[in-house]
């Protein structure tokens, strides 16, 4: 059996939280001595997880976000749930350019970054009880494709 | 640093700050528009020489500008664009409605 190495984080979904928690999750990645552009990736990445919790999970109300982190050998993989209202349908959810909020200025980009700069993206949602967004990365890989 | 926003003649220069997200894109947005219906504003100007980080949160924030400016018949652009910025924005498809610049 590998070694793993495990991380839990749950904070209130504002906005302010925002940033903090996608820097916490990158300190957490530097025991896998990331490059700086695979930092920045897994940034983007958690932060666009996030802020879809705070304005489509919760909408004007404050819930829970909590976020898994395991590295296990080259690879770590980010769990983000919440007990929000859900996603009707994922497979639209997920196609580029594609937003249900489009006056709060969404560009609907958000799981197009997700599954650009990770290298696996895995959605589950239950209407009403909330969303699971689970992403791994492998570090030392050199160039992602889309470099 | 902390984004602020500043007009020169008839140009909007938008501060971007460090980091461009849904949390700091909020009171960018709302300086901009405020000073976007009083003033006759013709071209926005994205400053990102201060900037490392941004999300689709800063995309969608520079989209509505956009729309806001060109149908007052103006134009965006992005300056001191760095390789991160430069890469978020290209796949946005962002390159292909504003000038971008690196200088
Ligand atoms: N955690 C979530 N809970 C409920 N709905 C969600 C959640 N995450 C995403 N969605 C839904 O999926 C859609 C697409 O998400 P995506 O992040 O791709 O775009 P967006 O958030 O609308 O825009 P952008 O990310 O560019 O600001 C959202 O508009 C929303 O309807
Ligand atoms: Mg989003």
């Amino acid at each position: 059996m590998e070694n793993t190495n495990e991380m839990v984080l749950e904070f209130d979904s504002r906005s302010q939280n925002e940033g903090f928690v996608r820097v916490a999750v990158a300190a957490f990645a530097t025991q896998l001595n990331p490059t700086l552009e695979e930092v920045a990736d897994l940034k983007t990445a958690v932060s666009e997880a996030v802020t879809n919790v705070v304005i489509h999970a919760y909408r004007e109300k404050t819930g829970k976000v909590r976020i898994e982190c395991c590295v296990r050998g080259k690879e770590m993989t980010v769990t983000v749930i919440d007990y929000g209202v859900g996603i009707e349908n994922i497979e639209k959810a997920m196609e580029p350019l594609y937003t249900t909020r489009p006056e709060l200025d969404r560009s609907g980009m958000g799981f197009a970054f997700m599954e650009a700069f990770m290298d696996e993206l895995e959605v589950e949602s239950r209407p009403g009880n909330g969303t699971i967004v689970r992403m791994k990365k492998k570090f030392g890989c050199g160039q992602s494709p889309f470099a | 640093m902390k984004g602020s926003v500043q007009v020169k003649n008839q140009s909007l220069i938008i501060h971007v700050p460090k980091e461009l997200d849904h949390h700091s894109a909020l009171p960018i947005r709302q300086q901009a528009d405020d000073i976007m219906r009083h003033q006759n504003i013709r071209e926005v100007v994205m400053d990102f020489s201060g900037t490392d980080f941004m999300d689709s949160s800063g995309i969608g924030m520079m989209m509505g500008r956009y729309r806001a400016v060109q149908r007052n018949g103006g134009h965006m652009r992005a300056e001191h664009v760095n390789d991160r910025v430069k890469k978020i924005l290209d796949m946005a498809g962002i390159g292909k409605l504003i000038e971008i610049s690196r200088a």
